[in-house]
């Protein structure tokens, strides 16, 4: 039974294709009973985990804070050792490995991100690789190779940690995590410390980096919204290490498991579903568009049309990028000027997060926004009003049907 | 410390250490030697620059080794004391008492033991330094970031590894400023080194003719003053080539 759509396509964002086999360098980590019991402490930090997490996904540990998720997570590379129980990489015992030597094949990335003060950026990424006896001319490949990956100018190659921002330094610590390529990253509350917006874009880029490398990763946070952003399955834990739920995403907002997942997903899950969302999911609006030397004539008759949406003609180039906004003084002459009176405002892609759209178009306090696909071209508009009308529609509701197509995994 | 100016019972004490310069300075021949509270007397100056050559050399060997066999002394307790955490209070005390014994004293204490001679002098001079190093390496590796120790572990470092290439690399700042203040203090209490008939600046400066003569009393003072600042000089130059991203952070915060 579906109920009106509205003309809006609603679907989660793919979780990653591939579950089981594994990714070129991607390793599955399986959790069989994992304990960790402190010597003073009367219960387990973490008691008896099993978890499964496949090659090449993002599993998201989230959870209030003494839940035992870093903890759970730290036992994968031994940081903090199981009392009881084991944990398997690629099929294979965490036990029986030199604690060293495996944490030199596992991506370990901070939340204070722990770059060494005294050596370069350079020198920082080539950490491992130097561990396990590369030779310079491989390391330096490496390096820059990495300063690519993850977006940051060769230059920055000798400087020190302490003369890059707090954006660009967890970047680096990025890098080095992936210096040697390790089948497994863990991920402890990776973002935690970078403001807002700078947070936002990390989280993009990491992405991004991962549908290149698709890593296993293990990826605590304490924010359910970036664990539903980051996840492609996420575990919701509870004090001593309990998971309340595993599913992806859109499962967790569409069908909590239990009240203490439903209360801590929160209540505003309509909102969060905006994050599972990409502006090209939504029915766009059309604006009339109009170039340079046109007859003004031609786009007052367009915006007079009835079936108009957006009330404001949209300037584009001859490639249809959009350049501005005209108001009614743009239009009072015989043609098309070939700059707008109003600002452009935000432009949106179609690969944006529905969530970070809703945002830029408040930052920007517009009420429309248009939206451009790879190459720049116009395709829509995408408007408060849209989100609302959607927010407000019973499919964004979850509570009382699963409207949706069960995500795939 | 230093203010143990030796009065006669004092020389008394030394016995015939200080016999030999005691008698130099009597029969004055320059003019401005036989007024009283003359401060400086430039003619006496020039005439006898020449014995303060060997002083100063041996002025200049009882600071290199003692600093040297104190750091090496610090140095090691230190590193033992940040794997045993256990050790940390009994060292820090053990070296601090060594520390709070008034320096003459302590010159004076090993006699009977060690005898006269530059051992002597060197062992309480070394002494001396322990608890100025020892505890600039330790607060120096403890300002060392738990983040950088965390992500060194967790990138596969051993706990050697970590120290030799992150922990001590960080505390070399404070571990040097350590050596800044032991080696400048040693300059100047070397000086006391004379009371166990090891040489040294001391046997131009305690001497009963100075104390109405004080023109040997300046130009001994004012060596020991230029080698204690040159030395600082040295250090802070090795400081400062040793741990260029501290520049770096100066100038990202400027």
């Amino acid at each position: 039974m579906n109920p009106p759509t509205q003309g809006y396509k609603v679907a989660p964002v793919p979780a990653a294709e591939v579950t089981g086999q594994s990714q070129s360098g991607a390793s599955s980590v399986t959790y069989r009973g994992a304990t960790k019991r402190y010597a003073n402490a009367s219960a387990p930090a973490v008691d008896h985990l099993d978890l499964e997490v496949a090659a090449g996904e993002i599993c998201v540990l989230v959870g209030p804070s003494g839940c035992g998720k870093t903890t759970s997570m730290r036992m994968v590379n031994r940081m903090i050792e199981m009392t009881e129980g084991d944990i398997l990489i690629g099929g294979e015992s965490i036990k029986r490995r030199d604690a060293a030597r495996l944490r030199r094949e596992i991506g370990y990335v901070i939340q204070q991100v722990g770059l060494f003060p005294h050596r370069t950026i350079a020198q920082n990424i080539a950490t491992v690789p130097q561990l396990l006896g590369w030779d310079r001319e491989r390391v330096r490949a490496r390096t820059s190779e990495l300063l690519d990956l993850v977006g940051l100018d060769p230059e920055l190659a000798d400087r020190y940690p302490v003369q890059l921002s707090g954006g660009q330094q967890q970047r680096v610590g990025v890098a080095r995590a992936l210096a040697v390529d390790p089948p497994v990253m863990l991920m402890d509350e990776p973002f935690g410390a970078i403001d807002p917006i700078n947070r936002e874009r990390l989280q993009n880029e990491f992405l991004r980096l991962q549908a290149e490398i698709r890593k296993t990763v293990l990826f605590v946070t304490h924010d359910i919204d970036e664990a539903i952003k980051m996840g492609d399955r996420i575990a919701i834990m509870k004090e001593h290490g309990r998971v309340e739920q595993y599913a992806t995403p859109a499962e967790v907002l569409m069908a909590p498991a239990n009240e203490f997942v439903e209360d801590f997903v929160g209540a505003d899950r309509a909102l969060k579903r905006l994050s599972l969302m990409r502006v090209r999911d939504i029915r766009l609006w059309k604006a009339p568009l109009a170039r340079a030397g046109q007859a003004t004539a031609e786009v007052r008759a367009a915006l007079d049309a009835p079936e108009v949406e957006v009330p404001y003609a949209l300037l584009v180039d001859d490639r249809e990028r959009p350049r501005g906004w005209l108001t009614t003084r743009d239009l009072a002459g015989d043609t098309v000027p070939a700059t707008a009176d109003a600002p452009l405002g935000p432009v949106l892609e179609t690969g944006d997060v529905m969530r970070d759209a809703l945002a830029d178009l408040l930052q920007g306090e517009s009420m429309y926004a248009p939206v451009v696909d790879h190459g720049g071209a116009v395709v829509g508009i995408l408007s408060v009003e849209i989100i609302s009308e959607f927010l407000a529609s019973p499919e964004a509701k979850t509570e009382e049907q699963p409207a949706v197509e069960r995500p795939r995994g | 410390m230093a203010s143990a100016l030796p009065g006669l019972p004092l020389a008394a004490a030394v016995g015939e250490v200080g016999e030999g310069f005691f008698k130099e300075r009597t029969g004055a021949t320059l003019p401005c030697q036989a007024r009283p509270s003359h401060l400086f007397c430039w003619d006496w100056a020039t005439e006898h620059i020449n014995r303060f050559g060997t002083p100063t050399v041996q002025q200049f060997e009882l600071v290199v080794i003692s600093v040297l066999i104190g750091f090496a002394i610090a140095f090691g307790l230190a590193l033992l004391a940040h794997r045993f955490r256990l050790l940390q209070w009994p060292l820090l005390a053990g070296t601090g008492i060594l520390f709070a014994i008034p320096s003459v004293a302590f010159f004076l204490l090993l006699l009977p033991i060690t005898g006269t001679g530059r051992e002597t002098a060197i062992i309480a001079l070394s002494a001396y330094t322990l608890q100025i190093i020892y505890r600039n390496v330790m607060s120096g590796l403890a300002n060392v970031p738990e983040s950088a120790k965390d992500a060194a572990r967790g990138m596969g470092l051993t706990d050697r590894q970590i120290l030799w290439r992150v922990e001590l690399p960080l505390a070399i700042p404070e571990i040097v400023g350590g050596l800044r203040i032991a080696t400048v203090s040693t300059v100047a209490i070397a000086t006391l080194a004379v009371f166990v008939n090891a040489g040294g600046l001391g046997t131009q400066i305690y001497s009963e003719s100075n104390l109405t003569f004080p023109t040997a009393i300046i130009i001994a003072g004012g060596i020991a003053m230029l080698m204690a600042l040159a030395f600082d000089a040295v250090f802070l130059t090795v400081q400062r080539l040793a741990t260029p991203w501290r520049r770096a952070a100066a100038e990202a915060s400027a």
